[in-house]
């Protein structure tokens, strides 16, 4: 499904070059929940940002079914996120003008789908992570907790190829946390393909494959399937 | 760009910004443009308006909607009781009144000069023979009374001054030019007309602000008559007040076909504007303009930066929308329509207030400069062609600073980097 050859990433500081991902030669199979997990500064973000196409590799491919993304351009790369990918901020990422329901219906509006049916699916990815009662709540009116779980089904409404998450419990109490990580779970077992950043050993242990990145490198790539 | 997807989502996120955002800075902005909308239409209607109040009040109280008067080469108009006959013939004739003209001079120290070294209070004026009734009834002329009474028909020596031949009123002393001292309604002044001398006694003083009437001496016309001896009833003008809603260029035709023209000049109200009124019309509209483009770019500036800041500020949100697969053009148009929305609201207002509060209330109450009283002038047209100027500035200002926004790459603007 991904296939990542030797990409690498820097950074340029006036006269300094940073080279943040050294590389990295990567393969996603359709249906994997794959953690990414490392130190600070070892590059998670910046590798799961390669990936999702949220930012431009310095060097190296990304082939998502077998299609070069270097090949497409800022639109199609923009239209290729909307329909193909979804994501799972730390910070929820919540549009805070726009109610939980309008927030996940967006993007199928975008998709050019007819208002009741984007409502009515946004409706639908809300009662899957639990908010049937909270639609029509602001983001400023929903828990941290319920604010990602609102990020989550914006992030599935579409049924995404491959949902990417950047750390969706760092800024979560225990129990919110457990109940993003069943979320995670149940769509794992339903299909979806799942790329994690997680810090959090714990959280690790729910996806069937870990890669450990160290300075910009991959040092492990661990099943965790028995 | 404008695909009817990307209009449908830039509406879909303007209209929950402008909900959502603080109803205080809403109403600012609006303000900002409903003052804006003023100063493009009223500073120039105003300024127009105030050339055309003089124009109005000349038609009004001096031309009437058609004039007629001596040719050039003529001392009055020739076969006038048989013009008259034509004019109060014609259907579409409201009003008419006949006018005698003939120069002179009134003295008004002429009782107490006690030697001929004293230097005599005179002024030179225009001697004007009316029907009262009549002249009243085409030109309202009585409204003007600022001091004593105005002239009935039976009138015996008795004259309306304009108040700019008496110093009280027009307090000036150049060479060439004076004013009667001393001057109020019961005084007697001395006038002469090619050397026919004659004391009458001042009935009232006529103030307007127009110059034929201010600058005039009225009296009765059968008095007038028998100074110069104009006894065959050949007037010097004819100012004719048409029924409402008539055209006086069809009138004025009419009278030339008549033949009245190989006696007379015929002309409608704007014929016998002279031409430096018509440029300083066109004047004032530039100036008008001018000041306006300056209040344009004002407003700009405003939306420009009120975008701006409101862009920068959502620099995340605008990431997280790119992030998250909305086109960009969406995202500008989203606040094309907020500007739009702005401009709008400023405009509506701005309309109402113009056409239902302030061109009513300046009607009623005419700014009072001194030369004219000012109305406002805002034709449909104009308002319109100014809604769509300020419209179309207030949407570019808009879009460039979304546009400088939006194109930021997606991940810095998501992670606030610069």
């Amino acid at each position: 499904m991904i296939e990542v050859k030797n990409l690498k990433k820097s950074f340029k500081d006036g006269e300094s070059i940073t080279e943040v991902l050294k590389g990295i030669n990567f393969v996603v199979k359709s249906g994997e929940f794959i953690a990414i997990m490392g130190r600070s500064g070892a590059g998670k973000s910046t590798f799961l940002y390669q990936m999702s196409l949220l930012d431009e590799p310095t060097e190296g491919d990304i082939f998502i079914d077998k299609k070069n993304m270097n090949l497409l351009t800022v639109d199609e790369k923009t239209y290729f996120r909307l329909s193909q990918l979804g994501y799972v901020f730390q910070d929820y990422a919540l549009l805070p003008e726009m109610n939980a329901l309008e927030n996940v219906a967006l993007p199928l509006l975008m998709q050019d789908m007819s208002e009741e049916k984007a409502y009515k699916e946004a409706t639908e990815a809300l009662i899957k992570v639990g908010l049937e009662k909270r639609l029509h709540n602001l983001p400023s009116q929903l828990s941290g907790g319920e604010q990602q779980r609102v990020s989550i089904a914006r992030a599935i409404a579409h049924e995404p190829q491959i949902l990417f998450a950047d750390e969706p419990t760092a800024n979560l109490d225990n129990e919110s946390s457990r109940i993003i990580m069943d979320i995670f779970k149940e769509l794992h077992s339903g299909g979806q393909t799942i790329i994690m950043i997680t810090h959090e050993v714990e959280y690790s242990k729910f996806a069937e494959r870990i890669i450990h990145l160290d300075d910009g490198r991959i040092t492990k790539d661990q099943s965790m399937k028995k | 760009m404008f695909s009817l997807l990307n209009i449908r989502i830039g509406f879909f996120l303007a209209k929950r910004q402008i909900r959502r955002s603080n109803i205080w800075t809403t109403v600012l902005i609006i303000f900002v443009m409903f003052f804006t909308f003023l100063n493009l239409v009223v500073v120039t209607g105003i300024l127009v308006g105030l050339i055309q109040g003089a124009i109005d009040a000349v038609r009004t109280h001096y031309t009437s909607d058609v004039i007629i008067s001596t040719l050039n080469n003529k001392t009055y108009i020739e076969n006038s009781p048989e013009i008259m006959s034509v004019v109060n013939l014609l259907p579409e004739v409201q009003s008419v009144t006949a006018r005698y003209l003939e120069g002179g001079t009134i003295e008004a120290n002429y009782k107490t000069r006690t030697n001929d070294k004293e230097k005599p209070n005179t002024a030179v004026a225009s001697m004007t023979g009316i029907d009262p009734v009549a002249e009243n009834n085409v030109t309202d002329l009585s409204r003007f009374i600022v001091e004593g009474e105005y002239l009935n028909s039976q009138d015996y020596d008795q004259v309306l001054l304009g108040a700019y031949l008496v110093e009280k009123y027009l307090p000036i002393d150049s060479p060439g030019f004076s004013t009667l001292r001393n001057i109020a309604p019961g005084v007697k002044i001395r006038m002469n007309v090619h050397g026919v001398e004659r004391e009458v006694t001042v009935k009232g003083i006529i103030k307007a602000k127009v110059d034929e009437i201010s600058m005039r001496v009225f009296m009765v016309d059968s008095q007038l008559r028998s100074i110069i001896g104009r006894n065959d009833y050949n007037v010097d003008e004819i100012a004719i007040k048409l029924k409402p809603g008539v055209n006086p260029s069809i009138i004025r035709d009419i009278l030339k076909q008549n033949g009245i023209e190989r006696v007379a000049k015929v002309q409608t109200y704007t014929d016998a504007q002279p031409k430096f009124i018509k440029d300083m019309v066109d004047t004032f509209a530039l100036l008008g303009n001018m000041l306006s483009s300056i209040g344009l770019v004002v407003a700009s500036i405003t939306i420009f930066i009120v975008i701006f800041i409101n862009a920068i500020t959502r620099r995340k949100f605008i990431g997280i929308l790119k992030g998250i697969g909305i086109n960009k053009r969406a995202i500008e148009i989203s606040y094309i329509l907020q500007s739009f929305f702005y401009a709008f609201c400023g405009s509506v207002i701005g309309i109402v207030v113009l056409y239902f509060v302030l061109q009513p209330f300046i009607a009623t109450h005419p700014i009072d400069f001194p030369f004219s009283d000012g109305i406002l002038v805002a034709p449909v047209s104009g308002t319109l062609f100014r809604i769509g100027l300020l419209m179309i500035t207030t949407i570019i200002a808009g879009f460039i600073p979304a546009r400088l926004i939006v194109r930021k790459n997606t991940l810095d603007s998501i992670l606030g980097r610069n």
